[in-house]
């Protein structure tokens, strides 16, 4: 469950900024970003994503390593990415 | 594949391997990687198979789900089984034995027990079930206590009356100092979690060199991230300095992440002492929701045992969690305690010393061994 999953920003929702859709690892999909409010996150940023929320802003190599990490640690992984894509939560809005 | 080479590099490897030989010289160093993600890269990698004899890699206690002790999982079955009880949870949490069998255990008994992702989705379920009284099991250090601190100034928005938090978020620095108070243990340094850094940053570790004269390097989680901060704690030794160092610049700032720890305080307060798995009970190392959160707490809504369980007779976890015995010399490593049939936490986890070494560990025993250790040592990093 400790697992971030390196996302880059696609949009910021015009009526909730806290809201983002990201892509991850080719697939889409929306997570809460308040608590990087104090950062600017735009369209192309990439982010390490945490439980549904965007954790920290990172570099394209930082979140290359991660997906590459993540990837060889196989079923875990398998299974976090498919629990954020299956997660409901961004219907949530603030 | 550009970036991934260049941390992965046998070359590179090799090197930073020459030179922490080299800055170790005949003495021994004892450094503890606290966060159970540097663990998980460490055996997934063979480092220790690596690293010279003169430098020795113990486990920490830096992976939230081994060190929820076993009342706490049957408070949660408690909650669990209480009648209109949707209770939500992490999926490595299901798995994690109490004294009364685990949540997986009870659900099969009957009990509305959901796998979430994020403490969202927990809320997005209640939103669902207006009719239901939902839990969510909250469990994880400074690194997942603000989402589910947001989710808490959501439910409060949305005027929620059927959504509730079982709080067992820990943090990060009590744990180490309990270790370095510990008098089984004598530690040369810590490799510095790199996740619940971007959250705390670096300042909280100060007394890690203040007040204990020991060094401190957070570190990122790429084999060469490792090899690098350790070659950092050997400097400082030689140097004759003590400091807390950043490896892991790539993502963790020595401030932190200031604004999730401001929705930490305004959600959550210290508790006065938590029980951890193994280690006992630690003053002021948990969160529990403010006074004005108080609607929404698990703990205050429910009837809950509360009751101390031991640890199983058989359980090492404690000294797993303090690096006093490593994973594969608990009695029933391997035998009793598997991760399909944990005993301990440690096995359940991905993050946890004994689930990391079981599923890597002998792997790269033999690998040494058929590689033969001081020739082609880097090629166990892939
Ligand atoms: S092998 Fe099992 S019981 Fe022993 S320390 Fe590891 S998790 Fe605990």
């Amino acid at each position: 469950m400790c697992l971030g999953i390196p996302g880059r920003v696609v949009t910021v929702d015009p009526d909730n900024a806290h809201l983002a859709r990201v892509d991850v690892n080719g697939v889409g999909r929306t997570i809460n970003i308040g608590l990087l409010e104090d950062e600017r996150v735009e369209p192309g940023d990439w982010v390490l994503i945490h439980v549904g929320f965007a954790m920290s802003k990172i570099d394209e190599a930082e979140a290359r390593l991660a997906l590459a990490s993540l990837q060889m640690m196989g079923g875990s992984f398998t299974d976090e990415v498919e629990a954020l894509m299956t997660s409901p939560s961004s219907a949530i809005n603030r | 594949m550009k970036f991934v080479d260049e941390y992965r590099d046998p070359v590179a490897a090799r090197r930073l391997v020459a030179h922490v030989t080299d800055l170790a010289g005949d003495d021994h160093f004892k450094f503890m990687e606290v966060c159970g993600g540097h663990t998980h890269t460490i055996y997934r990698h063979g480092i220790e198979h690596v690293l010279p004899e003169s430098v020795e890699l113990v486990h920490g206690p830096g992976c939230p789900v081994c060190v929820i002790p076993m009342g706490r999982v049957d408070d949660a079955i408690a909650i669990a089984e209480t009648p209109g009880v949707i209770f939500t949870s992490f999926g490595d949490m299901m798995r994690v034995p109490g004294g009364n069998g685990s949540l997986l255990g009870a659900k099969a008994r009957g009990a509305d027990v959901r796998f979430v992702y994020s403490p969202l989705d927990a809320l997005r379920i209640a939103v669902d079930h207006p009719d239901r009284n939902v839990v969510f099991f909250a469990v994880g250090f400074e690194t997942t206590a603000p989402s589910t601190a947001v989710t808490l100034l959501h439910a409060r928005e949305l005027g929620l009356t059927n959504f509730h938090v079982f709080s067992n978020h820990v943090t990060i620095v009590p744990p180490i100092k309990a270790i370095l108070e510990s008098p089984d243990l004598r530690l040369d340094g810590f490799l510095g979690p790199g996740h619940v850094s971007t959250v705390v940053g670096n300042r909280p570790y100060r007394f890690v060199c203040d007040t204990y004269h020991k060094p401190l390097v957070t570190a990122g989680f790429e084999p060469l991230d490792i090899l690098q901060a350790i070659a950092m704690l050997l400097t400082q030794i030689r140097e004759g300095r003590c400091e807390i160092e950043n490896q892991y610049t790539r993502v963790v700032r020595d401030e932190g992440n200031p604004r999730a720890l401001k929705i930490l305080a305004e959600v959550f307060e210290l508790r006065p002492h938590f029980e951890w798995r193994g280690l006992g009970f630690i003053s002021q190392s948990a969160l529990r929701l403010r006074p004005e959160f108080a609607a929404f707490d698990a703990e205050l809504h429910y009837k809950v045992p509360g009751v101390r369980v031991a640890d199983p007779k058989a359980c090492q976890c404690g000294e797993v969690l303090k690096g006093v015995i490593k994973p594969w010399e608990c009695k029933v490593f391997g035998t009793a305690c598997t991760p399909e049939t944990p005993i301990g936490t440690c096995m359940v986890s991905s993050e946890g010393a004994c689930a990391a070494y079981y599923n890597f560990g002998r792997l790269h025993r033999e690998a040494a061994v058929t590689l033969g250790r001081s020739r082609t040592q880097s090629e166990v990093l892939v």
